[in-house]
């Protein structure tokens, strides 16, 4: 083992009662890649952001190369050689990625020299960016690259990975894990987090678990099972998908019929003739790396975006084609889409103010008036049914944490009854169990006799959810496919190549 | 070696901060401003008396500073609709020309008659002046994506030389001696006061009305919750199917209603005819006082006020001290300032460091 990196000792952080960090102990030496795991609200973003910077910690001690330090910002962390890789992207949306990787590179600007550096640092580590797109472009996968690659450019000592690979393809992932292994060797320290374990048994020597803000354990990820670890994260075994009885499929609820989009900005990518039918009890998954159109996908179904050129689409055996997604609610749809903070919830809204977003339409809120007490109940059911783990009774959307956010978002959505669900990432960041209940509770939602439509780069998450696969790439959507008879490897084939050019490219 | 200073920010805030702030920085801003008299060779404690002290005793003065904070407050009203929306309408200066414009026609027209139905065809046609003026950028910026904030500021101008074509043109008082303005308003077309003697009039009860309004808006209402929405985060407002392009009409159409309001209050309550000018910038000075009152219509209600006070206390100052009434526009800049960074600093931390060069 390398010399010390960075010792925390006694880390405690308030917000208001909640203790989100509780005299936390934790040391990193050089070359060791080392994970921190919890369920979600353990506090490890909190965590995270002290060392960043970010957050001031109440009481405890950073030391970093033995030498105790105060961290008043991410500028004097950065001094120190830390960076980081958020969990919420913090990508200014306006500027191209290039610029984007300028910033926090004192004194340098997105010029020529700037832009080799880059590339060459890119080509290094497998990281494929264009750089001159202004990041509102971008899909989530793309903005994480740029994140990881921004954070690289500062050539850090330690650096902190917030669920990098939430939103990677398994290609993806397995290139930066190769990264990360080159840097560790080279002498620099990796905090990660992540909530899937197999990866973290794969990649870390050591992992600290929190849980409550406490650490519990310490231990080698890889002298454990996945399912041990799981248990000392949340205290007790996490269940498995379990499947649902068999059952009837119904009316087609969703019918794309030779849909083309043209993307919103210059940069997206062009759907072009996409046939695709959900009935009534089924689940689909729609598979693919990310930025092959899925993004566009999901803003044509629930009617956010995109310009329809050709084709139809079909909700509960209406045309939709040109309706907006409030008219589609009212026929039983309802959405989840990929970025949670800003899209799907207003950040700075109280939970209960955000359920008016997706409710106004259908949930008989009151015409002029809103009913508060209304909105506040249906708040409180969600929070209550989905495990969501609030800081105060009705925090502001952006002070929950990031997986508990998600199943706020996902559990607003299933509590409104939908005949029809599309959801874009369903667990992105949500811990074990958390995933197993939300995919439980759509494959549920599916028994009891809804569409269920999952957009998702995770294959697990589709191979185990759904009836049936389509997959997208470069704009194409491959035929739907029943599971039971697709191998991981055809999968595999249709997400980098797409279908045969029978139908396919042209 | 060189210094730099950094805006770091703040976790958490106090409520006392909260509410001492704007105390804090009017406090701040008469202090400056008492500096700045004092080196005019005048008295800051003068200045402080004639300033603040005779609008707010004098029931006189008090009257007059009800009056003048009511366009400030209609229209400060109708702009938080806009800028919690996120659309910058810098033209209610215009669109309250044009409320003047359109409420004085129809006094004009009726020129002779009388009726109860004057007054309220006036604030009507006032209102529909304003709307439909602040409508132009509003679809510009819809149909073309052209800017409103040019849009709006530059239709400004069109509407004073439309007000100045209008009283030396076609609308000029016959019997005026060729002054620029038009016939006198009879009565039936004038707010009349509220009680014997004084001067105050009913536009200050609508004024209230408004600020009340929109705090039941703001507070409860699906709309004012779509503005808000649209305004702090556009694409989970478009997630929430509130149509971008009927807010942006719709906070217009409201912003300029009101401001149109106020005008046509302004030329039947105060002026009493239609005359070059007599806008006097409140349009604008509008804009400062929805800021003041952090876009809040409690906060609006209240910087009328104090606004308010400090252009009735200007008037008197010009008399009384021969003080330029320039500084009073300096010093609401000025308490503009103070109030915005004292915002500034409840969010952030200054920083000063020392680094290598
Ligand atoms: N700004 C804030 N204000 C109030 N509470 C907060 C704030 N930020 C975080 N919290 C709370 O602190 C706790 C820990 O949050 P944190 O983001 O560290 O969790 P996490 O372990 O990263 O979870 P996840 O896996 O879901 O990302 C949560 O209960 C969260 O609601
Ligand atoms: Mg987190």
């Amino acid at each position: 083992m390398g010399p010390e990196r960075i010792r925390l000792t006694g880390i405690t952080k308030a917000f208001g009662t909640l203790k989100a960090n509780d005299h936390v102990d934790l040391t990193l030496h050089a070359g060791e890649i080392h994970a921190l795991l919890g369920e979600n609200g353990a506090g490890k973003s909190t965590l995270m952001k002290m060392l960043y910077g970010l957050l001031r910690p109440d009481a405890g001690e950073i030391r970093i190369n033995g030498q105790p330090v105060t961290l008043p910002s991410p500028r004097a962390a950065r001094a120190q050689g830390i960076g980081m890789v958020f969990q919420h992207f913090s990508l200014f949306e306006d500027f191209t990625a290039l610029e984007n990787i300028a910033i926090p590179l004192d004194g340098r600007i997105a010029d020529a020299g700037l832009r080799a550096e880059v590339e060459a640092k890119a080509r290094h580590f497998g990281l494929a960016i264009a750089l001159d797109r202004p990041v509102h472009t971008l899909s989530a996968g793309e903005r994480q690259r740029i994140e990881i690659l921004r954070a690289l450019m500062q050539e850090p000592q330690v650096l902190i990975l917030d669920e990098p690979t939430s939103v990677l393809t398994p290609d993806e992932a397995e290139a930066l894990f190769a990264t990360l292994e080159s840097l560790a060797s080279a002498g620099a320290g990796i905090l990660f987090i992540s909530h899937k374990l197999e990866e973290v048994r794969r990649l870390c020597s050591r992992a600290t678990i929190l849980r409550g803000g406490k650490v519990v354990a310490e231990t080698d990820p890889r002298a454990v099972s996945a399912a041990e670890l799981a248990a000392l994260m949340v205290g007790e075994g996490v269940l498995d998908l379990r499947p649902v009885a068999d059952h009837a499929l119904g009316e087609p609820m969703l019918h794309l019929d030779g849909l083309s989009v043209a993307p919103e900005g210059v940069h997206g990518v062009t759907l072009r003739d996409i046939h695709l039918t959900v009935r009534a009890g089924e689940v689909v998954a729609i598979a693919g790396v990310a930025g092959n159109g899925q993004s566009e996908l999901y803003a044509a179904i629930s009617g956010e975006g995109g310009r329809i050129t050709a084709g139809q689409i079909r909700m509960a055996g209406q045309d939709v084609t040109r309706r907006d997604i409030n008219s589609r609610r009212r026929l039983g749809a309802a959405f989840v889409p990929e970025a949670r903070l800003g899209q799907a919830t207003l950040p700075q809204g109280p939970l209960s103010e955000n359920i008016i977003l997706s409710w106004h339409a259908t949930g008989s809120l009151g015409r002029w008036l809103l009913d508060t007490v209304r909105t506040g109940a249906v708040a409180r059911r969600v929070i209550e049914r989905f495990d969501v783990r609030t800081p105060s009774s009705d925090p502001q959307a952006v002070q929950l944490s990031g997986g508990n956010l998600q199943k706020y978002v996902v559990g607003r959505e299933i509590e409104r009854q939908p005949r029809l669900m599309v959801v874009d990432q369903p667990s992105w960041g949500v811990d074990a169990r958390a995933a197993t209940h939300i995919r439980q509770t759509l494959l549920d939602l599916a028994a009891a006799g809804a569409a269920v439509l999952v957009i998702s780069q995770d294959l697990d998450e589709a191979m185990a959810m759904a009836d049936r696969i389509a997959v997208m790439h470069g704009g194409y959507l491959s035929a739907a496919r029943p599971v039971p008879a697709l191998s991981r490897a055809e999968i595999g084939l249709l997400m980098t190549q797409g279908e045969s050019p029978a139908r396919g490219a042209a | 070696m060189s210094f730099n200073l950094a805006l770091v920010p703040r976790r958490d805030v106090s409520l006392i901060r909260q509410v001492l702030t704007p105390v804090v920085a009017l406090l701040v801003a008469l202090l400056i401003g008492g500096v700045i008299v004092w080196l005019m060779g005048r008295s800051p404690a003068k200045a402080f008396d004639v300033f603040l002290r005779e609008p707010l005793t004098d029931p006189w003065a008090l009257q007059e500073v009800l009056l003048k904070s009511t366009p400030l407050m209609l229209i400060s009203i109708g702009l938080i609709f806009c800028f919690r929306a996120n659309r910058w309408n810098i033209g209610a200066e215009g669109q309250f020309l044009l409320g003047g414009i359109f409420g004085g026609g129809v006094a004009i027209a009726t020129h002779g008659l009388t009726g109860p139905w004057i007054l309220p065809l006036m604030m009507l046609a006032g209102a529909l002046g304003g709307m439909l003026y602040a409508a132009i950028p509003a679809m510009l910026r819809n149909r073309f994506g052209i800017s409103e904030i040019l849009t709006s500021l530059m239709l400004v101008y069109v509407a004073e030389l439309l007000l100045d074509y209008l009283v030396r043109g076609p609308w000029r008082d016959p019997k005026g001696f060729n002054f620029p303005q038009s016939v006198p308003f009879t009565d039936a077309a004038q707010l009349q006061p509220l009680f014997e003697g004084g001067r105050l009039h009913a536009g200050f009860a609508l004024a209230l009305l408004a600020v009340l309004v929109a705090i039941l808006v703001f507070r409860r209402s699906l709309f004012g919750f779509a503005v808000r929405a649209s305004g702090e985060a556009p694409r989970a407002a478009n997630f929430a199917g509130f149509n971008e392009q009927r807010i942006t009409l719709v906070v217009f159409l409201i912003s300029g209603g009101l401001a149109g309001l106020a005008g046509m209050i302004e030329v039947s309550g105060q002026v009493g005819q239609l005359r070059p000018g007599f806008g006097q910038g409140l349009g604008f000075t509008a804009i400062i006082v929805a800021f003041l009152g952090r876009l809040s219509p409690v906060g609006a209600m209240l910087s009328s006020l104090v606004i308010a006070v400090l252009l009735i206390g200007a008037e008197s100052a010009q008399v009384s001290l021969k003080l330029p009434f320039d500084l009073t526009r300096f010093f609401m800049g000025l308490l503009l300032i103070t109030v915005l960074a004292g915002e500034s600093l409840n969010r952030y931390r200054l920083e000063f460091r020392k680094e290598a060069a």
